[in-house]
């Protein structure tokens, strides 16, 4: 383990390598796969196809909300439907997405092998599949949540809301939670311990330094959720607990609090990884190093913690103490300032780099364009007299779809096409991304914009019809419009990518000439990601000239090691060994899932996935047996 | 019919409309810089930042990176001022907006959401004008009311948007705010809080008149209900208090005595039914006896079992509750 000059770089026995980091072969090597790119794109493909379930919802909504007194769905669908696409979106596609190009992304970004803990990854992941696949399962036999992505009791509780459906709601997130914790700590893991030589925190890419702000906050975040809707919701249904009810003394604002301390930073979990993204985008498009990386980085760890800060901003109709309230307005104010600085650095970038203009580049000014304008609502409904006029009508639902697609979906639509060719070693046809960006573009903005008037004239949220004589006609009637023009512009995205994967030019390593070190594995990655891991002198490493680029030497063939570095400067520590592809991540998710599951329906359930579980974990650690004795 | 807070009737809701301009105003303005300036960076020669040769090099030259820093700290701090500038205009009308104290001299209206209509109490210290009714809160003009909001069952929002913001009904915490309509006039209101399967159903009407005419409406709604005047309608009366109808409704004057449901005393004088789903006309009234599941799927009001013959006499009945 030492650093190599270039000279005399000592070359990796590339077979030998392969075979140590290979997945095992056939469908069984399939389900034991440990490898970071597999469950990276594993994330991200199951989290699209939850977008295209969660799309097909808002499209049936926009349907019934066509005209006034519509019947195309019946009330109780209608709600239904409105609480799978919120928990659809935010649990099971972005979260998990953005999650999903960590994983494959922050390894290869910071020259590593793999993720830090590769079975507890594999264990995420199937975690996250067994949520989403029990909540839809539900769905099937009827036991469909209608209280709302948010389900407020005692609207949700065991009284108002009979059946199961809330129930499988409020376990799903537990499923997800605990993927979501799995990502998080090897993410940070990695990220802290495992960079190449050389990356010192100062050198490390944007996009990491956004998955590692990201992950911090959801350790903390996360288990807020888990609180309100594990303890205190299901206990309070299946149980007879009654923490949350009001008739025996439970809060229902409690509920509320807890939600939201998750549920204000949850956006900021979705959103700064896109701002990573935006970053990366700009510094290769731009060709000039990101401006002003130092104020970046610390925006972006400011509004990790001023998100913190926030939450009451979503219960101030609920009639708080007026000087808690001024609080949370003045906090609220205060990420428009870490997110002006931000939205500034990357002006300051566009205006002194030479812009190429890809579709990714236009993602990303789509995104420019469409998140400033959901951050100026955002100022207005940090303010508490608009804010009570505003909330919970339609204009707080064009509020958050200006940030969250604006500020997630369209960094990540303008990072899959740029990351495809890494993805798949084929570029994507230029010219239908571009027609999908626009078409997305126009379609977005018609749907959603109208939606602004509408709750200043009074459009409530969540309501199944309305009545005419409101002044609501025409702008429902245009969103309905812009939703079909959405579905066309992903579909044109779809067809864009599936023709691409089997006929798109071939993109070699480098098709931008970007900076950062996965460009330098092979498109797609070879299973090791690089021959020798590489050392890094600069924060752009591959715009450093090649005879400046040392490698790391020294680490073995024949058995997964990885190097280990220092927090702060990344010098190497130690090696490390890592395990072999194993079944018992998937089984012992899979324990844990049945019991899970089982727990709606009876409490005993939850000692099988005990036992289940501790099985699972028996064997996940059980000891290897070592190649030899270390000498 | 409107329910827009463009269409403030009382100081509150003018408060909020100008606070709403001027945050419109100036945030429009300034999405549109940003965007400008974006757009702007598309050109080949920006004013003041000449191209530079960044291959190999990667990096813009010292002066232009000091001229960015520059443009980007002022940016910044121009930021921090106008957000502590919006700050404190929010604060400072918030202040009288959302204060959870009524003025002196305010008429409290206790409202009560329940699934899927509005209880409406006329607070008084003098028991015998004590009032209860549903849906439709009249209110005189020129005085403040204190709306004290309760719930029964889920969380409700009480939302008036041409007087006021809204304010959450929560079962078990009482809630307070004000509002005062400087107009004459019929201002629409509906639950912004999702509360069940007929959410989108749970309007109300908010009347306000002057105080002489509110006198009187008060003084007319705290009569017991009319007696029938005619035949048809003394039959009708007799289907009401023999039938189910009683189970849940109230009319004073009479037996029927139940709160589950709104109070029919002066049932007659309400703009709609089912609150604020259908206008109050004899045939929408025969439509919801007949099928409330139809009109309101998901409702409480139970189907009860009439005789075909017995329908006109019960709604002649009702409508005549003036």
């Amino acid at each position: 383990m030492t650093t190599a000059p270039p000279e005399t770089q000592g070359y990796a026995d590339l077979a030998v390598l392969r075979k140590t980091w290979s997945s095992k072969p056939r469908f069984l090597g399939w389900l034991s796969s440990i490898n970071h790119q597999e469950i990276g794109r594993r994330y991200v493909i199951t989290a699209f196809i939850f977008l295209l379930i969660g799309g097909v919802e808002a499209l049936l909504m926009r349907l019934q909300l066509a005209k006034p007194e519509n019947t195309f769905l019946s009330a109780g669908r209608y709600n239904q439907i409105f609480t799978l696409h919120g928990t659809t979106m935010m649990f099971l596609f972005a979260v998990p997405v953005m999650e999903g190009m960590g994983i494959y992304l922050v390894p290869l970004m910071v020259g590593t092998r793999n993720v830090a803990f590769p079975r507890l990854n594999a264990f995420g992941y199937w975690m996250y599949l067994a949520g989403g696949v029990f909540l839809y399962a539900c769905a099937l036999f009827n036991m469909i949540p209608d209280a709302g992505w948010f389900a407020y009791p005692p609207l949700s509780g065991p009284q108002f809301s009979t059946g199961k459906g809330v129930d499988a709601w409020a376990q799903m997130i537990t499923f997800t939670e605990i993927s979501a914790m799995c990502v998080a700590v090897e993410l940070i893991v990695t990220i802290l311990k495992m960079r190449a030589p050389g990356m010192s925190l100062n050198r490390m890419p944007m996009f990491c330094w956004s998955m590692l702000v990201q992950s911090f906050m959801i350790i903390f975040a996360m288990p807020a959720v888990m609180i309100a809707s594990t303890v205190f919701l299901l206990n309070d249904r299946t149980i007879g607990t009654h923490f949350v009810n009001p008739a025996e003394g439970g809060d229902p604002l409690l509920y509320q609090h807890a939600f939201w301390f998750f549920g204000h930073p949850e956006v900021y979990i979705i959103f700064l990884p896109a701002l990573g993204m935006v970053s990366s985008i700009l510094e290769t498009h731009t060709r000039r190093q990101i401006f002003g990386y130092p104020a970046l980085v610390l925006s972006l760890v400011g509004n990790g913690f001023i998100a913190f800060g926030l939450w009451v901003h979503h219960m101030f109709a609920t009639g708080l103490p007026q000087i808690g309230e001024a609080y949370f307005t003045a906090a609220s104010m205060m990420i428009a300032i870490t997110s002006g600085v931000q939205i500034f650095c990357w002006l300051a970038t566009l205006w002194s780099g030479r812009l190429k203009a890809t579709a990714a580049v236009h993602f990303v000014f789509g995104f420019l364009f469409i998140f400033v304008m959901g951050g100026m609502t955002g100022v207005m409904l940090a303010s508490i007299p608009l804010d009570l006029q505003a909330h919970d009508t339609y204009f707080v639902v064009a509020h958050f779809h200006y940030v969250l697609i604006g500020g997630a979906l369209f960094p990540l639509f303008g990072a899959f096409h740029y990351w495809f060719p890494k993805f798949s070693g084929r570029l994507m046809d230029e010219r239908m991304a571009k027609l999908s960006f626009w078409i997305l573009f126009v379609g977005f903005n018609l749907t959603f914009f109208p939606m602004h008037w509408l709750g200043m004239i009074g459009m409530t949220r969540r309501v199944y019809t309305y009545i005419p004589g409101l002044g609501w006609d025409h702008a429902n009637l245009a969103a309905t419009i812009g939703a079909c023009v959405i579905l066309i512009g992903g579909l044109i995205f779809i067809i864009n990518a599936l023709r691409s994967i089997g006929s798109g030019a071939r993109a070699g390593n480098d098709p931008w000439e970007a900076s950062t070190l996965e460009w330098e594995a092979d498109s797609p990655p070879a299973p090791y990601n690089f021959p020798n891991l590489p050392v890094v002198t600069s924060r752009t490493p591959l715009w450093t000239p090649p005879a400046e680029r040392p490698i790391v030497v020294g680490l073995r063939e024949d058995r997964r090691e990885i190097l280990v570095t220092e927090v702060l400067d990344a010098q190497p520590h130690h090696r490390s060994v890592q395990p072999r592809p194993t079944l018992w991540p998937m089984l012992t998710a899979l324990g844990f899932a049945i019991g899970l599951a089982g727990s709606i329906f009876y409490f005993s359930s939850y000692y099988v996935a005990s036992v289940l579980g501790m099985i699972g974990l028996i064997g996940w650690f059980w000891p290897e047996r070592p190649l030899e004795v270390e000498g | 019919m409107n329910q827009s807070m463009w269409h403030a009737s009382g100081s509150n809701a003018a408060h909020i409309r100008e606070l709403a301009i001027v945050f419109g105003l100036l945030l429009g303005v300034i999405f549109l810089i940003v965007i400008g300036l974006a757009l702007l960076s598309l050109r080949r020669r920006h004013r003041g930042i000449g191209q530079e040769p960044l291959e190999g090099s990667h990096h813009p030259s010292t002066t232009t990176e000091a001229k960015l820093r520059r443009a980007v700290s002022i940016a910044t701090g121009i930021t921090v001022l106008i957000l502590l500038g919006l700050t404190i205009l929010s604060v400072s009308v918030g202040k009288t907006v959302s204060a959870s104290v009524a003025p002196a001299g305010s008429l409290a209206i206790d409202i009560t959401g329940t699934q899927w209509w509005w209880k409406v109490h006329y607070a008084s210290d003098d028991p015998s004008r004590i009032l209860e009714t549903a849906n439709e809160i009249h209110i005189p003009v020129g005085r403040p009311i204190a709306i004290r909001g309760n719930s029964e069952d889920v969380i409700h929002s009480f939302w008036v948007p041409s007087l006021q913001g809204k304010r959450d009904l929560i079962p078990g915490r009482p809630t307070l705010e004000w509002l005062q309509a400087d107009h004459p006039g019929e201002y629409r209101g509906q639950c912004a809080e999702f509360c069940g399967i007929q959410h989108a159903h749970m309007a109300f009407w908010v009347i306000a008149e002057p105080t002489d005419q509110f006198n009187s409406w008060m003084d007319h709604q705290l009569q017991p209900a009319a007696e029938p005047a005619d035949d048809e309608a003394i039959h009708g009366q007799e289907i009401f208090l023999k039938s189910a109808c009683i189970l849940c409704h109230a009319i004073r004057g009479t037996i029927a005595a139940a709160q589950v449901g709104p109070d029919l005393t002066h049932f007659g004088s309400r703009k709609t039914i089912a609150a604020g789903t259908l206008a109050n006309t004899k045939g929408n009234l025969a439509g919801w006896i007949a099928d409330p599941q139809n009109i309101k799927p998901g409702t409480h009001m139970a189907t009860v079992a009439l005789q075909p013959a017995e329908m006109q006499p019960l709604i002649d009945y009702l409508e005549s509750l003036k």
